[in-house]
């Protein structure tokens, strides 16, 4: 549905956004992460019409965003960041105006915008004048506005932030089961949100596309995949990482914690042994055995780790100093 | 086309309800009537001139339209910057002219509304006595053409700057300088020094000009020209200007 191809975004000579290249599908749910400052608003800005990109091409839908712009964006619902929306109105006015534009009008419009109303939790807040919302109803407001089409393509730039956890939840959920019908492309600085409702991620750092795959794949990237975490009684903690350095698929053991007897270590494999996971965490055993092992416990893998590691490798390596 | 003229209206439609949610659009109406009716009846010397003619009213229009149009127009672009919605009307499936025109035509119904409150004035002199009720429409006529003029002025200067103060002065320079254009010293001065054409043109882009011919009752085709096509070239530069923006 989404097709973007070297898209890239010059200001003056900044390169906000340097040759990205991805597509989404119908049913997929695609995230958006990157620092502050990556790029992540400015390919949506681009994807939805909003910007002419400096190069590259945006298509939806199989139409050229540049040169047919309406019936590309006729497809898009679309949440900018902060979620603008007109003060002067109320709630209810402005969702009826969104439903306008789109086309809709008497009882399909009434339809519509019940049905945003009812998905975005508006009812209480309907005839309030916009002006006077909590930032939290601002930004569902807006994200009605965005699905009160219910559009093929759903392009929601940091579509929970200023939310309550409830609220979240319920975004979160939201776009999970929109994504089974639609592509969505949603930006988030919330990790936990990548496992929640994407079925793919992609990592973007100063305007250039630096990890992309499903959160598993991504999770794998991490040191911590496949690591073990071992909890023994009663050893010395220079004993314990001693020993398990002469398994021969350990990289590096580190002492996590050291108190009342008891000693945590992280194993971390050789990058060529993360694979067989199993059998890993069955070498440190072996190794371990004879000492009275309280817990073992086989790493995931981290998001946040990958994601620090990815678009900070500077200072990743200081801290290994 | 129809979903053209479509969107126009839902655009046009926005932008009235949300003057009317507040109560600017109203205090600006009242300053506007009690602005006609003083300067008519105050300055213009309405009953001194003891002739049965709107002339002591419409021939402050371009003076306080300096002011009270600017005041409409400036929000037109800038509040959408200032708010962040220009992102929203701008990736909604209308394109660029559609929303300039339809945020365009719904100021100037508010003005031509505005215009249209001041009907006592009207009835007072048609009470009063028997004028030519032709050369008062005429005259409506190019008031409301005058205050699209400026209007687009205002909707220019106010896409060029999410402030609306600056959009405001800058409009009001803008549309001074087609008012001073068309007054005689100007013309004058162009003249003694040698420079007749030059003094022709100015007063040809002066709104005075233009707006004099309809004072007299006169609907000449070429001042109709002269305020669509300002009215048409600053729109077209509100789109110019909106998309640089866009483009950064
Ligand atoms: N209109 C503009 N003019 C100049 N520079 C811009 C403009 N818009 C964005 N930038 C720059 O482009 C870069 C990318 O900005 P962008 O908003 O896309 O980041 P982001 O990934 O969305 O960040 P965040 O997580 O903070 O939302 C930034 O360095 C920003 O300063
Ligand atoms: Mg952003």
């Amino acid at each position: 549905m989404i097709k973007v191809e070297n898209l890239a975004k010059f200001f003056g000579t900044k390169r906000a956004v340097d040759g990205v290249s991805f597509s989404v599908a119908r049913g997929e749910v695609l995230g958006f992460l990157g620092p502050n400052g990556a790029g992540k608003s400015t390919t949506m800005r681009m994807i939805t019409g909003f910007i002419p990109p400096t190069a590259g091409k945006v298509s939806v839908g199989g139409y050229d965003m540049v040169e047919n712009p309406i019936p590309a964006k006729r497809l898009i619902g679309y949440l900018p960041e902060n979620a603008p929306a007109y003060t002067d109105m109320t709630v209810s006015g402005f969702l009826s105006f969104a439903a306008e534009i789109r086309g809709l009008s008497g009882d399909a419009k009434k339809k519509a915008v019940h049905r945003a109303v009812e998905m975005c939790f508006l009812e209480s807040v309907l005839h309030q004048s916009v002006e006077t919302l909590s930032k939290g109803y601002r930004h569902r407001t807006c994200f009605a506005q965005s699905i009160i089409h219910d559009p093929e393509v759903l392009i929601l730039d940091e579509p929970t932030d200023g939310l309550d956890p409830n609220q979240k939840h319920e975004v979160r959920g939201l776009i999970k089961r929109m994504g089974e019908k639609k592509a969505i492309i949603f930006s988030t600085h919330i990790l936990e949100e990548v496992d929640a409702a994407c079925s793919r991620a992609i990592i973007i750092d100063r305007g250039r596309i630096v990890a992309n795959g499903t959160p598993q794949e991504l999770r794998r990237k991490s040191e911590w995949a496949g690591a073990v975490t071992l909890r023994v009684k009663g050893v010395a903690g220079s004993a314990v990482s001693a020993k398990l350095y002469q398994v021969q698929a350990v990289n590096r053991v580190t002492v996590v914690e050291e108190k009342e007897g008891r000693v945590t270590v992280s194993v971390f494999p050789k990058p060529q042994a993360t694979g067989a996971n199993g059998e890993f965490a069955r070498a440190v055993g072996e190794a371990a055995h004879g000492w009275h092992i309280e817990q073992l416990q086989i790493e995931e893998g981290r998001l946040d780790e990958v994601f620090r590691s990815i678009t900070m490798p500077d200072t990743k390596q200081e801290v290994k100093k | 086309m129809n979903s053209a003229f479509g969107n126009i209206k839902a655009i046009a439609k926005r932008e009235l309800t949300g003057y009317f949610a507040s109560p600017v659009a109203y205090v600006f109406i009242v300053i506007f009537l009690l602005l006609c009716g003083g300067f008519t009846f105050l300055f213009g010397g309405f009953f001194e001139r003891d002739q049965a003619s709107l002339m002591a009213f419409f021939m402050w229009h371009p003076w306080f339209y300096l002011f009270l149009v600017p005041a409409v127009g400036m929000r037109l672009w800038s509040e959408e910057r200032r708010l962040g919605t220009i992102e929203l009307l701008l990736t909604m499936p209308i394109t660029a002219w559609q929303a300039i025109a339809g945020k365009f035509l719904a100021s100037w119904m508010f003005l031509a509304l505005a215009l249209l409150l001041t009907f006592p004035v009207w009835i007072t002199v048609n009470y009063l006595g028997s004028p030519d009720n032709g050369v008062i429409v005429c005259s409506y006529l190019g008031s409301v053409l005058m205050a699209g003029a400026y209007l687009a002025i205002a909707s220019m200067t106010s896409a060029m700057t999410r402030n609306q103060v600056v959009a405001f002065i800058l409009s009001v320079v803008l549309c001074l300088f087609l008012v001073l254009a068309g007054i005689p010293r100007v013309k004058e001065f162009f003249d003694s020094l040698g420079f007749v054409w030059l003094g022709n043109l100015t007063a040809a882009m002066s709104v005075m000009t233009h707006f004099d011919a309809f004072q007299r009752g006169v609907i000449d085709f070429r001042d109709l020209i002269y305020f669509l096509s300002v009215i048409g070239f600053a729109l077209f530069t509100t789109g110019v200007i909106l998309r640089s923006h866009r483009s950064g």
